[in-house]
Formats: structure tokens, sequence, C-alpha cells
């Protein structure tokens, strides 16, 4: 072996191409059978698309950082099912470009935050937490209040996101910038095309109370307002199955 | 440094900086409306000022001819102060948003100082910042003694330094105006991720083709790990970045991949970042400058062998040990264990052939703070392998994931591993660098280095804490068979560990600009110099093939 390694060490192209062949096994052999082995995403018809509005919130989420105090993925564990609520499926974060699970829960996991608090809840606490929880060390975002959401390039976020494999219809696209503003406008003309498009699921409100403008607060509250609540496919699964581990759950 | 080009590379330079400019400009017009015209303008500015600065000495004399005759350094130069410019600052904005889970009103009123903004500024500044800039530099430098031929080109070297600064500053000013992809050590945009790509392609082609020229007919130790780290990394960095821009006139993009492919993608490149990027050229470091600074040959050249394969051949299957209990099918996951727990065994090869390196030498050791660096570097490194193996377990990590635990293992790697192996290669690096005796002043290397492990010690030991008693409060049931406490009770349990942590992190800044000043006087200290650089030609030749070549 020493004698074979001392002719590698000679040829570094030879090196290069053995570094790839060598690292290129492990990936190949987790990553590529996730696209292909069909139930690595559980099925779920009832899946909802994002509405323009979730969307422009998602991306708020996104540049907040707020994922980096919170994970979206209940695990199989007792204690956590207990705490937030059914497991996550894999499923659930099919449209996800990117997903958003999370690696560190400063605060906690909010994959199953849809409809458990209101929204006068979430905007009081976006704007200072500490008046709705004294202790709590989550940064104020009052400035989303002062904020219009920039929404009139809705159509090429659903554009772009359909070309990454997400069911969006030229219909959605054509008036997401009209959506966007209908879901946080309830009082607008045509506002329920909006359940049309979208099911009747959809929450149309005014999410942050305030009537005037359409502001990021209102497009974060509608993202949070329907996490967990895409598809019901995590609530009808039975929870208490084998795949639930109480591994020392500290009785 | 400019002086060191010829006219005609200058012209070169002149070229491509005005390229630069313009490739700034026009994507500062398309992106007008969005944040990335910010960056397009920026961009501009800086091939702008490259400019400037070039046309300004244009018309100074040619170097010496002779100037190829000798090892080629100002880019590593560069790198090293770069290196200590991003380690004040990635360790500052580190230390605040430490200080900001203490008091979370510590801040501005405005999204740019949020804490979900700075994070990963901290980050990015650390990993390529201070830890990219720390790679470039030695690579550079220990590549040209180890194949004794100088590096190719005259201006390729610059434009992988300057490229990569220019990366990271698009990506820390970008995290502070919300531009972000939010994968976690890949947050940059596309057009972010496209300027690195070029960049690192040609770093790689400058690797290979100065090994091409060797006068060494083997490829030195150190330098399998830097080739590992340069290609895997630029595997990683394509594959997780494929995203598709909302327009070519938007910062944003929509990640390829969505939900279950992506966190596994993700973690596939999340670990390998640490394994390539913050363990393979680390290790590349460790394998030059610790034999060289304790005048030892490598312990055990088949150590370095099975440890090298063995890290890279392992390594990329544990990313999954991240999902753990996710909606990741469960095999992928167990797969991920298996190779985590396996993986201990090349890791510990390494810090132990670094170790042993070290017989005979432990006077030096207790003397000699720069070499000590090196050593707990290497200490580290094992128990943070040793602790990483540990997490993989799947019943171990449904405590401590999502808890400061994680925090705690990243930091003993980065604070005790990554710093402290960087420090040590630094210290030694600088005055051959600059022609000096020594450094300017070896009691501020020791003040460094007390700095350094007290606060990574502190740092290390409050996270444990905290972590742990996060994981069992979540966990904890009463009586009843209800949970015992709420959220909220286990953020409030975490302060005094939190106080704690920021105070150690403090430390580990001061030492840091303690250090970047050390280097400062050793540099601007003319009475510490010795005599002429070493040329290339009179380099001894290296005695069997693995023994460190003689040179610095
Ligand atoms: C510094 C870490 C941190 C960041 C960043 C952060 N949070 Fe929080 N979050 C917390 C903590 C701690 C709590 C628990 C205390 C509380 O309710 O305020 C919390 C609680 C919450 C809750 C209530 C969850 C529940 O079940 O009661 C929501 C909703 C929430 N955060 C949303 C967000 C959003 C949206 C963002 C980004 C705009 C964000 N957080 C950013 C730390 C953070
Ligand atoms: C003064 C020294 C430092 C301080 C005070 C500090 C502080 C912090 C803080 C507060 C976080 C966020 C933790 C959380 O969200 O709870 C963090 C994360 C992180 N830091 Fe540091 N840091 C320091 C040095 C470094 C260095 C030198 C490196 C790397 C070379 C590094 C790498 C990281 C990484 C990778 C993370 C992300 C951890 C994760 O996601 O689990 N840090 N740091």
């Amino acid at each position: 072996m020493l004698n074979n390694h001392a002719k590698l060490e000679r040829n570094a192209i030879g090196f290069v191409i053995a570094i790839i062949l060598v690292g290129s096994i492990g990936g190949l052999v987790e990553i590529a059978p996730l696209f292909t082995i069909d139930d690595t995403v559980e099925d779920a018809p009832d899946m909802r698309l994002y509405t323009p509005l979730e969307l422009a919130g998602r991306n708020i989420y996104i540049r907040e950082g707020c994922y980096a105090c919170h994970s979206q993925m209940v695990r199989t564990l007792r204690d956590e099912v207990e705490r937030y609520g059914p497991y996550s499926l894999a499923v659930e974060s099919k449209y996800d470009h990117p997903m958003l699970w999370g690696s560190k829960r400063t605060g906690p996991d909010l994959a199953r935050i849809g409809n458990k608090y209101s929204d006068q809840w979430h905007t009081a606490h976006l704007i200072n937490p500490r008046d709705v929880v004294p202790e709590s060390v989550m940064p104020r975002y009052a400035w989303l209040m002062r904020s219009e959401l920039q929404y009139d390039d809705m159509d090429l976020h659903l554009k772009a996101m359909r070309n990454v494999g997400v069911p969006y219809t030229n219909e959605m696209i054509e008036n997401a910038v009209a959506d966007t503003l209908r879901q946080a406008t309830p009082d607008a003309n045509n506002a329920f095309d909006v359940f049309e498009r979208y099911g009747d699921e959809t929450n149309l409100r005014y999410f942050d109370g305030d009537r005037r403008a359409v502001t990021e607060m209102d497009a974060l509250v509608a993202y949070l307002q329907i996490l967990g609540r895409l598809t019901d496919a995590a609530g009808a699964m039975p929870q208490e199955t084998a795949k639930i581990s109480d591994e020392e759950p500290g009785q | 440094m400019i002086s060191q080009l010829t006219k005609a590379e200058r012209e070169w330079a002149i070229i491509l900086s005005a390229a630069l400019a313009i490739g700034g400009l026009i994507v500062g017009a398309a992106g007008r409306n969005d944040l990335l015209g910010i960056h397009g303008f920026m961009v501009f500015v800086i091939g702008f000022g490259l400019l400037f600065l070039i046309v300004k000495d244009l018309y100074r004399p040619d170097p010496s001819p002779k100037r190829v005759t000798r090892y080629f350094d100002d880019p590593t130069k560069a790198g090293v102060i770069l290196c200590m410019l991003w380690v004040i600052f990635g360790t500052f904005i580190g230390d605040w948003v430490a200080w900001l889970l203490v008091y979370p009103d510590a801040t501005f009123d405005a999204g740019w100082s949020s804490f979900g903004r700075l994070r990963p500024v901290h980050t990015t500044s650390v990993i390529f910042g201070f830890g990219g800039n720390a790679l470039i530099a030695t690579s550079f430098h220990v590549l040209q003694r180890t194949t004794r031929a100088r590096l190719v080109d005259q201006l390729s070297p610059w434009i992988v330094v300057i490229g990569f600064n220019i990366f990271c500053l698009l990506a820390v000013s970008g995290y502070v105006m919300g531009v972000t992809a939010s994968k976690e050590y890949a947050e940059p945009e596309w057009y972010a991720d496209i300027f690195l790509t070029i960049i690192w392609v040609l770093y790689f082609s400058i690797y290979l083709r100065t090994l091409r020229r060797r006068k060494e007919p083997h490829i030195y130790v150190a330098n399998w790990y830097f080739m590992a780290f340069i290609v895997i990394v630029a595997i990683l960095h394509i594959v997780n970045s494929l995203a598709v821009p909302v327009s070519l006139g938007h910062a944003k993009s929509y990640s390829l991949f969505s939900g279950v492919q992506d966190a596994m993608t993700q973690w596939w490149y999340g670990h390998n970042a640490v394994a390539f990027f913050l363990t393979a050229g680390f290790l590349g470091m460790l394998y030059y400058y610790l034999p060289k600074r304790a005048g030892r040959p490598i312990f055990s050249y088949r150590l370095s062998i099975i440890s090298f394969w063995g890290i890279t051949f392992l390594y990329m299957w544990a990313g999954s040990h991240h999902l753990h209990y996710t909606a990741l099918p469960q095999w992928v996951q167990t797969l991920g264990m298996t190779f985590s727990i396996v993986l201990l065994v090349p890791s510990w090869a390494s810090a132990g052939n670094a170790l042993l390196t070290l017989r005979g030498a432990w006077d030096k050791v207790r003397d000699d703070a720069t070499l000590r660096f090196m050593m707990v570097a290497a200490v580290f490194y094992g128990l943070s392998t040793f602790e990483g193996s540990f997490l993989a377990i799947r019943p171990v990590n449904s405590l401590s994931h999502y808890t400061d635990w994680t925090v705690g293992h990243v930091h003993a790697g980065a604070l005790g591993w990554v710093a402290m192996i960087t420090f040590g290669s630094i210290y030694t690096l600088v005055p051959w660098l600059w022609n000096r005796e020594r450094m300017y002043s070896p009691r501020l290397i020791e003040v460094h280095f007390w700095l350094a492990l007290t606060g990574a010690i502190i740092y290390v030991f409050a996270m444990w804490n905290s972590g742990i008693i996060q994981g069992l409060m979540w966990r904890a049931y009463n009586e009843n068979g209800t949970l015992a406490y709420s959220f909220i009770e286990s953020v409030a349990a975490m302060k005094p560990y939190y106080v704690g942590r920021a105070i150690g992190g403090f430390l580990f800044f001061a030492g840091s600009v303690i250090g970047l000043y050390n280097i400062w006087k050793t540099i601007h200290s003319p009475d510490l110099a010795r005599a002429a650089a070493p040329d290339l030609a009179p380099i001894p030749h290296a005695a069997g093939s693995q023994t460190v070549p003689a040179a610095e």
C-alpha cells in the first residue's frame, strides 16, 4: 500500500482525481436516492401553496434570520410532540425553497405556530417581545410595522418558484401582485378571488391591524399563521406509532 | 507590492480592475431597483479604487528579473494581515451577538443590527474572512516551500486574495442589508456564489500548476490536505448553491432544492464545510508549521496516509447526523451516525500524529507560546472530534440537538482548533515573511496565548452547562406525566451562562487585538531584521520523501 501511495504522491492530477472519487461516494449514496425513492416524501393531496403574501412573509423571515433562533422541525420525540404538536413530515416542506428546518432553538419551534395565537398577539410580540413575554430574549421587530411591503414583483417570485418546481398556475402568477394586496385588504375589490386560487382555508385579514398600508408586518404574520397548516397530513398520522421515540424522556 | 509587477503585468491588472468596475456597473444598473444595485455599486467602487492604485504606480521601474528566483510572498503577506483584521471584526460581532442574548435591546432600532442579521455576519467573518484568508495565505506559502517552486503567475495569486475578500465583503454587507439565502455557512446569494466559483477555480489552477512545477518528486502531506480542501469545497459550494434568481436584477433567488432534499444537501455541505474548510485545510497548516517550529519530522508517514484518506472518505457520509429524528428517512440518519463514529479513527490518527511529533520537543512547548498554540490546537482537535462522534449518536443527539451544546462544540473546534492552529502558524510565519529574527514581543504572544485559552475554556464550559440544562429542561416531566417546564423557563435559566460566554468571548477577542499589534510592531521594527531572504536556489534538499522540506 505504501508503495502504491508513494506512486500516487508523484502525480498531482492523479491525486486530485483520487480525492474527487473518494470524496464523492458518500454524497452520491445519501443524496441521490432522496430524489428517486418515492416514499421519501409522503403524499398529501390537500397540500396548499404559499400565497404571494405568505411567500413575501417567508422571505422576510429569511431576511431577518428568524431561522437562527427558531427551528421548523418537530422531531419524532415524545416530549417534542407534546410540546409542539405532531411531528413534522417531509411533505410539509415540499414547497420550501429553501427549507427552514433550522438548527438552534434559542426560541421555540415554529413548525406548528399557525393559529396558535391571534394576529394581534403576533404583532404585539414582534413589536416588542418583552411586552408579551417579559423574560424573552427575542429581538424587537418594530420597524416591520413601519416598512411598507414591496410586492410589485411578486409575479416574478412566483415564476422563479415555478421554475424550481412549485406548481403555481399561470393565473396565480398573473394575479400575484393584486392577490398580495387583496389578502391583506379584505375590503378590496375582488378580494375573495384569493380563495378561488389558493383555497377556502386562506386567511384574508388586516393582519397587523393597520388598515392604511400593507406592511412587512402583515406579510410576516400571514406567514406565521399558516405554518403547519398547509396540509393536515401530519395531524392525520397516528402519533403513537413506533416512530416516536421516547429514548430517555426523563420521567 | 505593485512594484513587484512588471509593466505588462500592471497593464493587465489595470484591464482586470477596469473589468471589475464595469462588471459592477452593469450589475448595479441591472439591479438598480433592488439591493443588488448597492452591491453592484460597491464592486464598481472597489474596481475603481484598485485601478487608481495601479495607475498611480504604473510608471515605476520594473522589478529586477531576478524576482523569479525567489519565492512570491506578497499575496501571503496581504492574506495574513487581512486574516487578522477579519478575526478581530468577526469576534467583535460574535461578542456583540453574545451580549444580545443577555441584553436583547443592546442594539439599534433598525433591521441591520438585529440578532438574526448579525449572527451570519459573525459566522461568515470568522469562517471565511478569518479562516479563508488564513488558508489562502498559508497554502501559498507552504506550497512553494514544499515544492521548491515559485508560484505560477504574478497576478493570479493576487486575484485570488483580493477576489476572495471581495466575496467576503459582499456576503457580510449583504446580510446587514437583508440579502441572504439562509443556508447556514452558504448564505451569500447567487451572484456572490458565481463570483466565488470563478475565484476558486483560479485558486485551484494556481495550486495545480505550481505543483506540476515542483522540484520535489513527492507531494508533501500538507499539500494533500490543501488540495482536498480546495477541490471538495468547490464541489460542495457549487451543488449547495444551485438556485434560480427572481430575475437578473434581483439579489433574491430560490434554492433549486426544497424540503428534505434541501436539508440533506445543506448538511452534506454544512458538515463538510467543517470537514474540508475548517479541518482539512488547517491540518495542512498543522502538517507544515508544527514540525517546522518543533524542529522534528512528522511522527508517522503511515498515520498521515490513513488519516488523510479516512477523513476524505468518511466525512462525506456524516452530514445526516444533523438531521436525527427529523423527516429525513431513517436509513440516511443511520448511515450518518455510523460513519460519524468511525470518523473518530482518522481524526485521532491526525491528532495523535501531531502530538507524537512533539516527542522530544516538550521543553520547547513549555517555553515557546507559538509552539504551544499549535500543541493546544491539536489537543482541542482531538477533543472536539471525540465530542463530535459522541454527539452524532442518536440518543445523545436527541438531547443535544437544537441546544447550546452544539454551539459549545462548534466553538471548541473553532476557538480551540481553528483559531489556535492559525495563531501558532502566523506567529511562525510572520518573522519569516518580513525577514525578522523573531516576533516583536514573545511576551505578548504569551499573553495572547493565555487570553485565547482562558476565553475558549470559559466559552466551552458555559455552553456545555447551558446546553445540557436546556436539553434536560425541555424533556423533563413532572409526577403527573406532563412537561415540567415551559419554554420560557428554559430561556431564563440560560442567563448566567450567556454572561459567562460573552466574557470568555471578550477575552478571546482581546487576545486577537494584541496579536495584530504584535504583528504590526514586528513588521515595523527594522532593528529586528535579519540577513537577506532565502532564495529559491540554495534550498537544501530534504532527505527522504516525507520529511518536512527544510526551507522556510
Ligand atoms: C435571538 C433569537 C431570536 C430571534 C432572532 C427570533 N426569535 Fe422569536 N423567539 C425567541 C425566544 C427566546 C422566544 C420565546 C420567548 C417569547 O415568546 O418571546 C421566541 C418566541 C417566538 C414566537 C412565539 C412562539 C411560541 O410558541 O410562543 C414567535 C411566533 C416568534 N418567536 C417569531 C419570531 C420571528 C417571526 C422572528 C424573526 C422576525 C423571530 N422570532 C426571531 C428568540 C428569537
Ligand atoms: C470572541 C469569540 C467568539 C464569540 C464571542 C462567538 C460568539 C458566537 C455566538 C453568540 C454565536 C451564536 C450562537 C447562538 O445562536 O446561540 C456564534 C455562532 C457561531 N460561531 Fe462564534 N464566536 C466567537 C468566535 C468564533 C470563531 C473564531 C469561529 C470560527 C472560526 C466561530 C464560529 C461560529 C459558528 C460556526 C457559529 C454557528 C454555530 C451553530 O450554528 O451551531 N466563532 N458564535
